[in-house]
């Protein structure tokens, strides 16, 4: 399902402005193709519509979760191949272990520098396809 | 007396015959007297011919009566009976006397009457010479018609004698000689034993009974002898002192032996003295055998004394009853039938008998009212007839002071063999003290109760403030819970700005915006540190709080230690490049797997290696693992060749907020929450870390954990 694009597509969800357009200035000049989305039920209707190439979601939304967006996305056949990046302030096990209950590819904890979230993206679309699903992806967490 | 059975050589019989003969003639010579003399010639005829029965009777010269003068054998009654005159010349014995030889009589014819009692006999006439009438008669038993020798050579001599006593004699004497032989038969004939003796006990006359006891015959054996000797002296030993100043009949016990059977025998003795102008004084003694008399006498006094004996314990019984009774101190009385007191103890007499000499009317009829009460409940009882024992209370009053007295009244009846009630037995109880005590216990018991129930007010207000206390406890730990998640909420709150700093700062850092310059570089960098140790103090600080919120939970897995070491390396591999020092691991191979929490102890071990590469400006670093068998123990020690600590600040170093150089412009980097992270962590997973250090010449850090965790 995988569009031909010149750059791909990265549907940035953050309900953060500050975060979001500056997740998608820093990826637009990694050479990737930005769409946003402020909540949930707005990042569905974006992916069903634009079909992108990878999803970074965060989970702490209003309207609707960064969790039940990911499900819905997962369980819809035209959405369910798309890569989802989860973003979350908590650095608790219980939030990644729900993440990827959910659906998830990767994990990253915040506050994520602009490069590493780059290379994070890179890692999955370089990834060849068929992976299976919800297989843990590495955990890029930082410190010190 | 039987002759000796063995037959003797005849010389030898004739010679004592002839000696026998001989002393008879010898005493016959001497003897003036008839009666003597005809006596002694009767014993020697029995003693030597067999003869049992012998008489001599002598014819009176101016009576021509015919008088007994000594016998042997015969009857009293047949001596007392014989009368006859020699005028009576158709009796045979009269004729006998003419006769020239013995006659033989076989019979005597019915009408003739002979003083003997054998039916046949011999008759020999007493006299001098052959062709003399006879003056006496000599009547011998027979055993045959033919005369025996020896009572014919008696016969001749015993005549001489009379003849020749009777030429002297006054008849008078003869008659008395009669006389004396019929008293000495009487005296024989009586049971009881007879002497007569001169005052000093020596025997004159005895008859048989008295003979057997003080005479021993010749031929008598040994015991005998001696018996009868002790007899006579026993004898006379009492006649001379019942003697002294004896004038009347003397009447006195006297203990014999009998010298056959040898036992003793008791004689009530009688004596009187009696006087004969020519012979003096005598002594008449009666001896009457009082041994079954005294038997008696002893068996009486015997029963006597055990009367007195038993009458004396009764006594004494009915005495300790007495003083059992009137020991008890409570008032016991018995009534009979009637309910009339029949016996009562001196408490019960204080009650029920009025007070001797007191003259009060009140205390009387305080008597009278008690001895009321306890009729009227003895009569209870006594309907009660079937029961054993009957209990009662009885109302009655002190006789002296008036006080009332409330008893507990006890009752038995004592029944007879027969069944029929005989007494009531009452013993009372004064109550008046049980009834204080109730009222005591009562008392008591309201105290008590009042004890409880302040007991429980203040066990309930205890309770309350237990109550108030752990929902103070829970309102605490709701606090501290919403402390620690306000804590995490702020953290993350500070983060998502903080993310937006360290982002645009690194994006103009990395040209994003344009090119910057060299100055704006600086700031930005200056910029960029900043937030970093702003994110890292914030890391810390959620750390803190989620270890003692109780919310970092542990995921214990089996890892090997050695990549964990490896992996940490790996990770702090740019900064060991930029540090210039030496880092190795070594380990003590092999080590066993280590159980416990790998994310957790791998957090440890990053921060003891930074904060050795922070504070070793030039040498090494090494890292150790070792394992302690016999603790189950292993040890991962950072030791390297740094600043140091000084002793008195190494315990300062796990406090939170803690560099030894806390100025605001310090040469060295972090939060100052690493170690204090450290060691809650190392806590947690049951573990230690240690330090050892020398300023100026290094630091070892020794985290030591469990081999498996332990249960906690």
């Amino acid at each position: 399902m995988k569009t031909t694009r010149e750059q791909p597509l990265v549907l940035v969800v953050e309900d953060y402005q500050d975060a979001r357009e500056m997740y998608a200035a820093y990826l637009q000049f990694s050479g990737f193709a930005v769409a946003e989305a402020t909540n949930g039920v707005e990042a569905i209707e974006k992916a069903q519509t634009l079909i992108p190439d990878i999803v970074l979601m965060d989970l702490a939304l209003p309207r609707m979760d960064g969790w039940e967006a990911t499900r819905r996305l997962k369980s819809d056949d035209r959405t369910k191949d798309i890569p989802v990046v989860a973003l979350t302030g908590h650095a608790l096990a219980g939030h990644a272990e729900g993440a990827r209950q959910a659906g998830c590819d990767a994990f990253v904890t915040k506050p994520c520098l602009p490069d590493a979230l780059v290379s994070e993206i890179k890692r999955l679309l370089d990834r060849p396809t068929g992976t299976p699903e919800g297989r843990p992806g590495r955990n890029t967490k930082k410190r010190s | 007396m039987p002759r000796a059975s063995a037959p003797m050589p005849m010389e030898s019989v004739s010679s004592i015959e002839a000696e026998a003969k001989l002393a008879l003639i010898e005493f016959l010579l001497t003897s003036m007297d008839m009666q003597e003399s005809a006596r002694r010639a009767v014993d020697w005829l029995v003693a030597h011919a067999p003869v049992e029965q012998a008489v001599v009777v002598i014819v009176e010269t101016v009576s021509n009566e015919m008088l007994l003068v000594a016998e042997h054998g015969v009857s009293t009654g047949v001596i007392m009976d014989f009368a006859l005159s020699r005028d009576d010349t158709k009796h045979p014995l009269v004729q006998a006397l003419s006769s020239s030889e013995p006659v033989f009589i076989s019979s005597l014819p019915a009408h003739f009457r002979a003083p003997i009692d054998a039916r046949a006999f011999h008759v020999i006439p007493l006299r001098a010479e052959m062709h003399e009438p006879g003056q006496g008669l000599l009547l011998a038993s027979a055993v045959s018609p033919q005369i025996d020798s020896e009572t014919l050579w008696l016969g001749r001599t015993l005549g001489k004698q009379v003849s020749r006593l009777l030429s002297r004699q006054l008849l008078a004497e003869t008659r008395f000689g009669q006389e004396r032989m019929l008293l000495y038969s009487i005296i024989n004939a009586v049971t009881d034993p007879i002497l007569l003796t001169d005052t000093e006990g020596k025997l004159i006359i005895a008859n048989s009974h008295a003979e057997k006891l003080f005479a021993a015959p010749e031929d008598s054996s040994e015991g005998w002898r001696r018996a009868v000797g002790l007899n006579n002296m026993l004898f006379s030993a009492a006649l001379s002192t019942s003697a002294v100043g004896m004038s009347e009949l003397a009447r006195r016990e006297l203990l014999l032996v009998d010298p056959l059977e040898g036992s003793d025998l008791l004689f009530e003795l009688l004596s009187s003295r009696a006087k004969d102008e020519r012979q003096g004084t005598f002594v008449v003694s009666i001896l009457r055998n009082v041994t079954d008399l005294a038997r008696a006498k002893e068996e009486i006094e015997e029963s006597y004394r055990t009367l007195r004996v038993a009458q004396a314990e009764v006594r004494d019984e009915r005495h300790r009853l007495d003083l059992i009774i009137d020991s008890v101190a409570d008032p016991i009385l018995v009534t009979d039938q009637e309910g009339d007191i029949v016996l009562m103890n001196t408490p019960a007499e204080r009650l029920f008998s009025p007070l001797p000499g007191a003259e009060m009317d009140a205390a009387l009829r305080r008597v009278r009212a008690n001895g009321a009460n306890l009729t009227s409940f003895v009569s209870n009882v006594l309907t009660r007839s079937g029961e054993q024992r009957y209990r009662g209370e009885i109302q009655l009053a002190d006789p002296v002071t008036g006080r009332p007295l409330p008893v507990e009244a006890l009752a038995g009846t004592i029944l007879s063999e027969q069944g029929e009630l005989m007494w009531v037995v009452t013993i009372l109880h004064d109550l008046t003290e049980a009834l204080e005590k109730g009222k005591l216990y009562e008392q008591l018991k309201h105290a008590s109760e009042q004890l409880e129930r302040k007991v429980q007010e203040a066990t309930a207000e205890l309770a309350e403030q237990n109550e108030l206390l752990r929902r103070q406890h829970i309102e605490l730990e709701q606090a501290s819970q919403l402390k620690s998640q306000f804590l995490a909420n702020m953290s993350h709150e500070f983060r998502t700005p903080l993310n937006a700093i360290l982002g645009y700062t690194h994006m103009l850092l990395n040209n994003v915006t344009g090119q910057v310059t060299e100055p704006q570089r600086k700031s930005l960098s200056r910029i960029d540190s900043n937030s970093r140790h702003l994110l890292a103090l914030i890391n810390d600080i959620l750390d803190i709080t989620r270890i003692e919120a109780g919310r970092m939970p542990l995921n214990v897995t089996s890892f090997v230690v050695g990549d964990l070491v490896r992996e940490v390396m790996a990770e702090l591999e740019p900064i060991i490049r930029r540090s210039n020092l030496t880092v190795t691991s070594k380990a003590k191979t092999p080590l066993p797997n280590l159980r416990s929490d790998r994310q957790k102890v791998k957090q440890i071990v990053l921060n003891l290696l930074s904060n050795a590469l922070k504070f070793t400006p030039a040498g090494s670093v090494t890292i150790q693992a070792t394992y302690d068998r016999r603790a189950k123990q292993m040890a991962i020690a950072v030791k390297d060749t740094g600043v140091g600590i000084p002793l008195a600040d190494q315990a300062k170093v796990f406090e939170d907020f803690r560099q030894l150089d806390s100025s605001p412009t310090r040469g060295y980097g972090g939060t100052g929450l690493g170690l204090s992270i450290c060691r809650r962590l190392s806590q947690m997973l049951g573990g230690t870390i240690d330090l050892a250090s020398v300023p100026g010449q290094g630091s070892t850090f020794t985290l030591r954990l469990p081999a498996r965790p332990r249960r906690r």
